[in-house]
């Protein structure tokens, strides 16, 4: 009976055509993963950092190299006065020492890795010449699952993925079949209009919840990420997060006839959630007065509600605002993209 | 009487552009049930406009409308259950199978027909299982028409089914629209290529600039042009700007026309009108350079009715 289901055959075609292109597959699943992984070991946590410092040959320098070297922290290695400002300028040193009468100390305040190598080189030289601390200091080292990039990372890379999904799932796909008169040959059949909507919405769902499973499952086998919130509770905010986003999609795909102008506009509508909205660091990063616009984003409430369940374990109740903010995105990008739709 | 299955009255449609377009200028149709009707036209006539606002497809800017009695605005549901239609150039999604995409148009009709008995009817049973992106362009065509099948409608639209194609898939096409007519479904069939119209056609509108300029079975728009033969013929060393009135003068002679170097004669009988041709292209000191004679056909309705071919126009 299901051949004669409209709504079960539409939503079978989807996803055949889905699963039939390995390109897409990839882009849907194995891209986020190779993400996850390349920013995973870019940024895995080091024992320690260590410090590479240029020290500038000529008097006293060979006494501190060997103060530093003394410790694991520091790398030395001694360059020439005339080479000093390239090495640092290229990041090859993340600071540049050079003793005499007073201690010089070359760095870039702009940069936190030399801003932390003049503390530390700085630190080292003083307790080398005999400095006492008047204060004792007790160190606590605190790393744990939940407080590391790449904890950061997954949630922010699930909703990328929820988001550039929606768009090219809907909004790609659409003006491919409207550019191929296939749209147009639909609107010729009995076909209703509701069960080619609700197939393409379907088909989102479903993908998401793969989506969903694969990335949490990867970073809880390769990284030991845990979700700390409800199960449940992420699993209605990547659906919400799909239904958004299929909506949008649908909106910049309702008037498009040709895929270049379709791609246009939907990099014009994802480059500045890609970049402002927190998938790979904070959204909190942009200046005070350009949060209200930052947190007005769909993609800024799904990916702090994501982080806010998985990583805090808030629950229902504390996220209603970015629920709110993300599915009144979704309701006027559907309801404006049903007025606007052309199917010819 | 039942209603005819299409009725047209006036049928007007202009594009919105800079300047406004005007697709359609007041175009009168009669198509009975059980005919297979042909729209004739070069690109641009208006064929394609006129039969998407026939599919329900496009609206039309005046004039009205009928399928079976019934228009589209008060009975869409119903009228797109009872017909069938075959776009220009519609691409079906590359990475479903056959059997998969007729299997999906079937599901949105009341009364789908079983995918395996359309397949049967265009002849891609073989297909069957193979993506629509490893179809030929006349298996796709064949695809498109399974797909018009599909609902089993009364009434069948194709718009250009043979565009593109080569002989031997033509030839495939045009066997299938002959058997689907002898079954008694009316179709709608538009084309530019003379020949197909003939062959399938009980009636054909011959359209130009948005008109139906002629309307007839394929022999009576033949006979309208006095002859059923063409005798076309070329003189050496004669100016080109000549008096075409000496032809039109010998016997059996109903037009004469000039058709680049040549001129051409529709005559009823060519034994009679080549002796006296040859009579007096000997008197007038000329030489023949070319002679040959055919029968006449569409395509000398369309010249001798606009001047134009139906391939330049």
């Amino acid at each position: 009976m299901r051949d004669r289901n409209p709504f079960w055959q539409l939503l079978l075609a989807r996803m055949r055509e889905f699963y039939r292109q390995p390109e897409v597959v990839f882009w849907v699943f194995g891209f986020p993963i190779l993400l996850a992984v390349g920013l995973g070991i870019a940024f895995r946590e080091k024992a320690q950092e260590v410090i590479a410092v240029g020290i500038v040959r000529g008097a006293g320098s060979a006494a501190a190299a060997a103060a530093l070297s003394a410790k694991d922290s520091f790398t030395t290695k001694l360059i020439e006065a005339a080479s000093a400002e390239d090495a640092l300028r290229l990041g090859k040193v993340s600071i540049v020492v050079e003793s005499g009468a007073t201690l010089t100390l070359r760095f870039d305040p702009t940069r936190p890795e030399s801003v932390l190598a003049r503390a530390k080189v700085d630190d080292a030289l003083q307790r080398a010449a005999g400095r006492a601390d008047p204060l004792k200091v007790e160190e606590q080292l605190v790393t744990r699952p939940g407080a590391r990039y790449i904890d950061f990372l997954i949630p922010g890379l699930l909703g990328m993925n929820i988001m550039s999904g929606g768009l090219w799932g809907i909004g790609f796909v659409i003006v491919e079949m409207r550019s191929r008169k296939l749209l147009k040959r639909l609107v010729a059949t009995p076909m209703k209009r509701t069960h080619f909507m609700a197939a393409s919405m379907a088909s989102r769902m479903v993908l998401v919840i793969g989506e969903l499973a694969l990335l949490l499952f990867f970073g809880w086998l390769v990284f030991g990420m845990i979700v700390q919130g409800s199960w449940l509770l992420v699993t209605l905010l990547s659906l919400l997060g799909a239904f958004t986003f299929a909506g949008i999609g649908l909106l910049v795909a309702s008037r498009a006839k040709k895929i270049e102008t379709v791609s246009g506009l939907m990099n014009l509508v994802m480059l500045p959630m890609f970049v402002t909205s927190g998938v790979f660091f904070s959204s909190e990063r942009f200046p005070e007065v350009v949060q209200p616009i930052v947190r007005a984003l769909p993609l800024t409430a799904l990916n702090d509600a994501l982080r806010a369940v998985i990583l805090e374990g808030a629950d229902l109740t504390s996220q209603l605002t970015r629920i709110a903010i993300l599915g009144a995105w979704g309701v006027v990008s559907f309801v404006l993209a049903l007025k606007l739709f052309r199917w010819t | 009487m039942p209603p005819s299955a299409i009725l047209v009255r006036d049928l007007k449609k202009t594009y919105d552009a800079k300047p406004p377009v005007e697709a359609v200028r007041g175009l009168d149709l009669e198509v009975q049930r059980g005919e297979c009707f042909g729209l004739l036209g070069p690109n641009g006539a208006g064929k394609t406009t006129t039969v998407e606002i026939l599919e329900g497809i496009l609206t039309a800017t005046s004039g009205t409308v009928e399928i079976f009695g019934k228009t589209w605005v008060s009975d869409e549901k119903a009228l797109r259950e009872s017909i069938g239609v075959s776009l220009q150039e519609t691409k079906f999604a590359d990475k479903l199978t056959v059997l998969e995409t007729i299997r999906l148009f079937g599901s949105f009709y009341a009364r789908g027909r079983p995918a395996a008995e359309v397949l049967a009817e265009v002849g891609l049973e073989e297909k069957a299982a193979a993506l629509v992106s490893n179809l030929s362009g006349g298996q796709h065509q064949r695809l498109a028409v399974a797909v018009a099948l599909v609902g089993d409608p009364e009434l069948l639209f194709l718009d250009e089914p043979t565009t593109g194609l080569d002989p031997q898939s033509r030839r495939q096409l045009w066997d299938i629209i002959r058997s689907l007519r002898e079954r008694g479904r009316t179709i709608v069939l538009t084309t530019h290529y003379m020949d197909e119209a003939e062959r399938l056609c009980d009636r054909v509108a011959v359209v130009d600039h948005g008109k139906v300029i002629a309307l007839g079975s394929p022999q009576e728009l033949i006979r309208s042009l006095g002859g059923d033969h063409v005798v076309e013929f070329a003189l050496r060393g004669v100016d080109k700007a000549r008096d075409l009135a000496p032809f039109r003068a010998l016997p059996s002679v109903r037009g004469a026309r000039p058709e680049g170097e040549a001129i051409q004669l529709t005559v009823t009988e060519p034994h009679v009108t080549i002796p006296a041709l040859l009579d007096h292209v000997r008197a007038s000191g000329a030489e023949l350079s070319q002679l040959s004679t055919r029968q006449a056909s569409l395509e000398d309705v369309f010249v001798s009715l606009t001047g134009r071919h139906l391939r330049d126009a």
